[in-house]
């Protein structure tokens, strides 16, 4: 009895704030409003979606996204690594130094990174102290790219580090003691091991990073439009809410579609062995 | 613990009750105005003097202002849109009708800019600022004679300038230079406009909205499309930057306050509108946001010096050219087509 009492605010919260809403777009991603104001039924918002100039908007969120996510998983994995093999002194305080940043306001750090990249920016402003060239770094995919890596490293280090830490020492003695080098003790055990934790760092990343419309806004001025930024666009600038949901449900349908190719490769024991900082 | 579940439930609906009316006798008027767009200091004397609260908060866009009051759920006693969306707002019924009787100080108004097509008889807005859009630019970096929209289309300015992130505004730039109505519903005017903005994407830096005025101080930018009192924000401060009127026209504009359907507090509403067309109230806001006002006895304080400059107070013949923007209808979908496709690009 209590234990359904318990639950009956998240049930609330869930079904008011998440599954409503969900219905909501998928209506309005389903009809047109008639000039009496009345609503029909139509495929049409979907239709327009592959347009190929929407198409193009998709794949290159998609392209973004993923070289995102490998940038990550390439930079945060050694990170956590040497995170959890740190002295244990060091290293609360070293993941803190990972954490901090995390308090502060996502869209100051993206806006500080306007200052650093600009014309008349630090990162100019050193390479003119060397007496090189100016460079333009602001307005470019690669702004964008370094925008989402740095905003998303965090989400792929720390589940990484979370299943590195927790994973059995003895197993790693034990492939050294049965003659394994390191470099066969970390294909063999550690990594197979940290799956769980690489996959849910993975999707950490990903999801952000494909729905994002801040950092391009910002970082490529406005030109440069993800599909985060086509969906905005549709309901903040043009008021066509329909085709808006309709994209909005292709990229949901996308994610749902990606994570569980992940969940697959992952094998079945992803689910609860998987760190959810979510 | 049932027992205290239900001592917890009813302290939470009691007190629910009472959320919403605490402190029931001060009003609160919900303002709803653009970013950088009032001196907020005036907020405190009106409150002096009425004992009426303000509760401000800012839109970028005027179709993100419509957006929200269209969309329902918000109770905005005042905005303060543009002429096209107060035409599109009368269509649509979203404006209470305002009572001149109680704004004694509408005769400080202008008559240039009382009774203008959007709003014939004033009966639903009040004029606030008017101004226009063309070019400002950094003299120390840009040499070249700048008194066309062509130079947007300029190889060697390439990178070096930013267009404003607008969709009306942006076309209109191109349909300007094209020679084109800037409310023009033909679709071949507009074709071209759209490929004349595909064309020009290349070249431009950014499309931008409140931080322009940074960009151009930082020197990020040499060059963007503004709106006029932006302009006059930073020439004010950097005496380098001039400002252009395209000869080819661009747009003219007004912004006028009104309340939105659904204002709770109508009478409060009234004093906030005739507090805002008092002369010095109206200086203050002038001075601060750098536009033109549309308030005579505003016009007898302001520092002489901005009389006749292309930022503040324009010779009249150097706006030949000048449109007002109209409220397109539904053909906006046209419009909204063109900058979905341009963008997506």
């Amino acid at each position: 009895m209590l234990k359904k009492l318990a639950s009956g605010p998240y049930l609330f919260w869930i079904a008011m704030f998440i599954i409503v809403p969900i219905l909501m777009i998928l209506f309005f991603s389903m009809v047109t409003v008639e000039s009496d104001g009345s609503y029909t039924f139509t495929v049409s918002n979907y239709v327009r979606a592959f347009d190929p100039i929407y198409v193009t908007v998709l794949l290159r969120s998609l392209k973004i996204a993923v070289q995102a996510t490998l940038i990550c998983l390439v930079l945060g994995y050694p990170m956590a690594m040497i995170l959890a093999k740190m002295d244990p002194r060091y290293r609360t305080t070293a993941v803190m130094l990972f954490v901090v940043p995390m308090w502060m306001n996502f869209l100051l750090r993206t806006y500080a990174w306007m200052t650093i990249l600009g014309k008349n920016g630090v990162l100019n402003g050193i390479l003119s102290f060397f007496g090189l060239p100016q460079m333009t770094f602001l307005y470019s995919e690669g702004a964008v790219l370094l925008g989402m890596v740095y905003n998303f490293l965090p989400f792929m280090v720390l589940p990484i580090y979370t299943v590195l830490m927790k994973m059995d020492k003895s197993l790693i003695e034990a492939a050294e003691d049965l003659g394994g080098n390191k470099k066969t003790v970390f294909t063999k055990v550690v990594l197979p091991l940290s799956l769980p934790g690489i996959l849910s760092g993975v999707s950490m990343v990903f999801m952000p990073a494909v729905s994002t419309f801040v950092i391009s806004n910002l970082l490529y001025g406005g030109q440069y439009m993800l599909v985060g930024n086509l969906i905005e666009q549709q309901f903040l600038v043009v008021n066509d809410w329909h085709f808006g949901s309709a994209v909005a449900m292709i990229l949901m349908l996308l994610i749902l579609v990606s994570m569980a190719v992940m969940n697959k490769l992952g094998g079945s024991g992803v689910e609860e062995k998987g760190v959810n900082l979510w | 613990m049932k027992k205290i579940f239900a001592v917890v439930l009813l302290v939470v609906l009691m007190a629910s009750l009472f959320t919403g009316c605490s402190n029931s006798d001060q009003v609160v008027l919900n303002v709803y105005n653009w970013g950088d767009y009032i001196d907020e200091d005036i907020f405190q004397q009106f409150e002096e003097e009425t004992g009426i609260k303000i509760n401000y908060e800012t839109y970028a866009t005027n179709e993100e202002m419509y957006t929200k009051i269209n969309k329902g759920g918000t109770q905005y006693d005042i905005a303060i849109p543009s002429e096209y969306m107060i035409e599109k707002m009368i269509k649509e019924d979203l404006l209470e009708p305002i009572d001149l009787t109680k704004i004694p100080n509408y005769a400080n108004i202008d008559d240039q800019f009382k009774n203008l097509s959007f709003d014939p008889n004033n009966q639903y807005s009040v004029p606030y600022f008017w101004g226009t859009v063309g070019i400002i630019y950094n003299t120390n970096l840009i040499d070249g004679p700048i008194d066309s929209w062509d130079v947007l289309w300029d190889e060697q300015y390439a990178r070096q300038f930013t267009m404003v992130d607008s969709q009306r505004d942006s076309i209109m730039v191109a349909l300007k230079k094209l020679g084109y109505s800037m409310n023009t519903k033909n679709l071949d005017e507009l074709e071209e406009a759209k490929q004349a903005l595909i064309e020009q994407k290349p070249l431009v830096l950014a499309y931008v909205g409140d931080n322009v005025k940074d960009m151009l101080i930082s020197e990020e930018a040499s060059m963007a499309v503004v709106w006029s009192g932006e302009a006059s924000a930073v020439i004010q401060e950097y005496d380098y930057f001039e400002y252009a009127l395209p000869k080819e026209g661009s747009n003219m504009w007004f912004d006028n306050i009104v309340i939105p359907k659904g204002a709770k507090n109508i009478d409060a509403a009234h004093q906030f509108i005739d507090f805002l067309s008092r002369g010095d109230i109206g200086f203050l806001n002038a001075d601060y946001v750098g536009y033109a006002t549309c308030n005579i006895e505003t016009m007898k304080l302001i520092d002489p010096a901005l009389i006749g400059t292309t930022y503040a107070y324009p010779d009249k013949n150097l706006l030949e050219n000048f449109e007002i923007f109209q409220d397109p209808g539904d053909f906006i979908v046209e419009y909204d087509r063109i900058w979905t496709e341009l963008k997506a690009k």
